[in-house]
């Protein structure tokens, strides 16, 4: 015991606080607030945001849109992957696997200037191409969508479904009352991050001359010259964004962990 | 009460874990099921609430033939409880929700009444204090104490019992093992299986040797534990009695 304070010994304090402490989070709040000030006090850039940020109700719309129907898409693929069913099974599948094999670029122009003429032809109804781009998006995270609902109920224990259907349950109950609950914890942060990318792809609804902040980014900066300013403010704007919306997602994330503990 | 003929189960068409296993139980009887791991006493087991669809045979639960694609097997269901190994408690769910989940979605009772059900099982099996715990907050007694309760609460006529104390710490078997036998002493008819040796001597009606599939031998415990006519019988005892 006499010697303990001469001998190294292998013994850890508790990690010092410059080791623990977010700086990634001071970089980020310094550049966005470098951003800031140079949209408010400079006038180029003030012209740039002027022009950029009406575009933000189209970015929005087509997010919220697509990812509302890329949640209906993958819940049903998803569960069709899983069914009994051969012909469903395989139609799901097929579906989820031609879909992930295709980058979305080259889907928006096959989908918004191909399928969707076609089909329009046929219906006689003119679809714009911002709704034509935004289903496009939706059959995408449909897919990827339809792994993550997959995965999550295929998380949930053999066991608990066993433990339902013992008590009487009906295979739809037990999928409702047992099974969705739990694979909800597997399956609500990835679905965070598909929005937030759903939110980064909408910046594609360009290549189709949607005006959305991309395209009036591009717009502007082909008309004045400006690429900086008008590529920085769009760029500004979706940080802003995505930052936020992971901020969020991290505060629901933990909510849920703690509920997982059995707290209340 | 139950009654299997012939029950073949082969699982991908070359795994034989149950070979034309014939069972009656009566009601009111507990018969216990032991043997080898992997002899298929399990299997023979989930065939009686179909939880497992034999290959081949039938099987008659209260009157009803599960084989048959006409029965209604939920409401077959609600006549059989079953309780597990891993107890498979919904984690989600306190442990009063746990219990009165079927009770209202299947048994249509309101909110109230499934309540009043689920305390009173819940004092049956000697924890009513935890009923607004998480599954998570109870020891692994307690969780199988309350799975016992979940399956009580729907009335059943028939409780299957799988291997019902082989996942819990030692210090905490016995806890379970009275709560079966209190049961099997108020009359229910059980099915067990189970490696306690002691509890088929405490309760069993028959026990029934099962190895490779097959169903060895059946009589009363103490005779088998004491002289078991066949050699695989013999070998099994002499391993797993010290």
């Amino acid at each position: 015991m006499a010697d303990n304070k001469s001998k190294k010994r292998r013994v850890r304090d508790s990690r010092p606080w410059w080791d623990t402490f977010p700086w990634w989070g001071v970089i980020v709040l310094a550049l966005l607030g470098w951003m800031a000030w140079q949209i408010s006090f400079n006038s180029n850039y003030e012209l740039a945001w002027d022009r950029i940020w009406p575009g933000l109700r189209v970015t929005i719309r087509a997010t919220f849109q697509s990812f509302g129907i890329a949640l209906v898409i993958g819940l049903l693929v998803g569960m069709g992957q899983l069914s009994k069913n051969v012909f469903l099974r395989n139609i799901a599948r097929t579906y989820v696997e031609i879909i992930r094999g295709i980058p979305i670029l080259p889907l928006i122009f096959v989908v918004a200037l191909i399928l969707v003429p076609q089909v329009s032809d046929v219906i006689n109804l003119t679809i714009n191409f911002e709704m034509r781009a935004t289903v496009t998006l939706s059959i995408i995270y449909g897919a990827y969508m339809a792994e993550i609902f997959r995965g999550g109920i295929q998380s949930v224990p053999p066991g608990q479904s066993e433990a339902g259907r013992s008590l009487g349950l009906s295979r739809r109950q037990t999928m409702n009352s047992v099974v969705l609950p739990q694979a909800m914890r597997a399956i609500i942060p990835p679905l965070g991050n598909d929005f937030i990318a759903i939110l980064k792809d909408t910046s594609l609804l360009s290549v189709l001359g949607v005006l959305e902040i991309t395209q009036r980014a591009r717009q502007f900066s082909a008309s004045t010259f400006k690429f900086r300013e008008g590529y920085f403010v769009v760029a500004f704007i979706y940080l802003l964004l995505t930052l936020s919306l992971s901020v969020l997602l991290s505060v629901l994330e933990r909510r849920m962990t703690r509920d997982r503990q059995g707290e209340r | 009460m139950i009654s299997a003929r012939g029950l073949t189960k082969t699982f991908n068409r070359t795994i034989h874990a149950v070979k034309n296993v014939d069972l009656e139980v009566d009601a009111g009887e507990v018969v216990v099921i032991v043997g080898p791991s992997g002899s298929g006493k399990s299997t023979v087991l989930r065939c009686l609430n179909l939880l497992e669809i034999p290959t081949e045979g039938e099987v008659i639960v209260d009157g009803f033939d599960l084989t048959d694609p006409s029965t209604d097997i939920d409401s077959v269901r609600t006549e059989v409880g079953m309780v597990f190994q891993q107890f498979n408690l919904f984690p989600h769910l306190t442990v009063l929700e746990n219990i009165t989940l079927a009770l209202k979605k299947v048994r249509g009772k309101n909110k109230k009444e499934a309540i009043e059900i689920a305390m009173e099982q819940l004092t049956r099996v000697g924890i009513p204090e935890k009923a607004e715990s998480f599954p998570r907050q109870l020891s692994g007694g307690q969780q199988q104490r309350v799975a016992i309760a979940r399956s009580l609460a729907m009335n059943p006529k028939i409780m299957l019992f799988d291997e019902p104390t082989s996942a819990l710490d030692p210090e905490m078997v016995k806890e379970v093992l009275d709560v079966m036998l209190k049961l099997a002493a108020d009359g229910m008819t059980m099915v067990v299986v189970t490696h306690e040796m002691g509890f088929a001597k405490a309760a069993a009606d028959r026990l029934v040797f099962i190895d490779e599939g097959e169903i060895v031998e059946v009589g009363l415990p103490e005779e088998i534990f004491n002289n078991p006519t066949h050699q695989r019988t013999k070998d099994f005892f002499a391993k797993i009695l010290y």
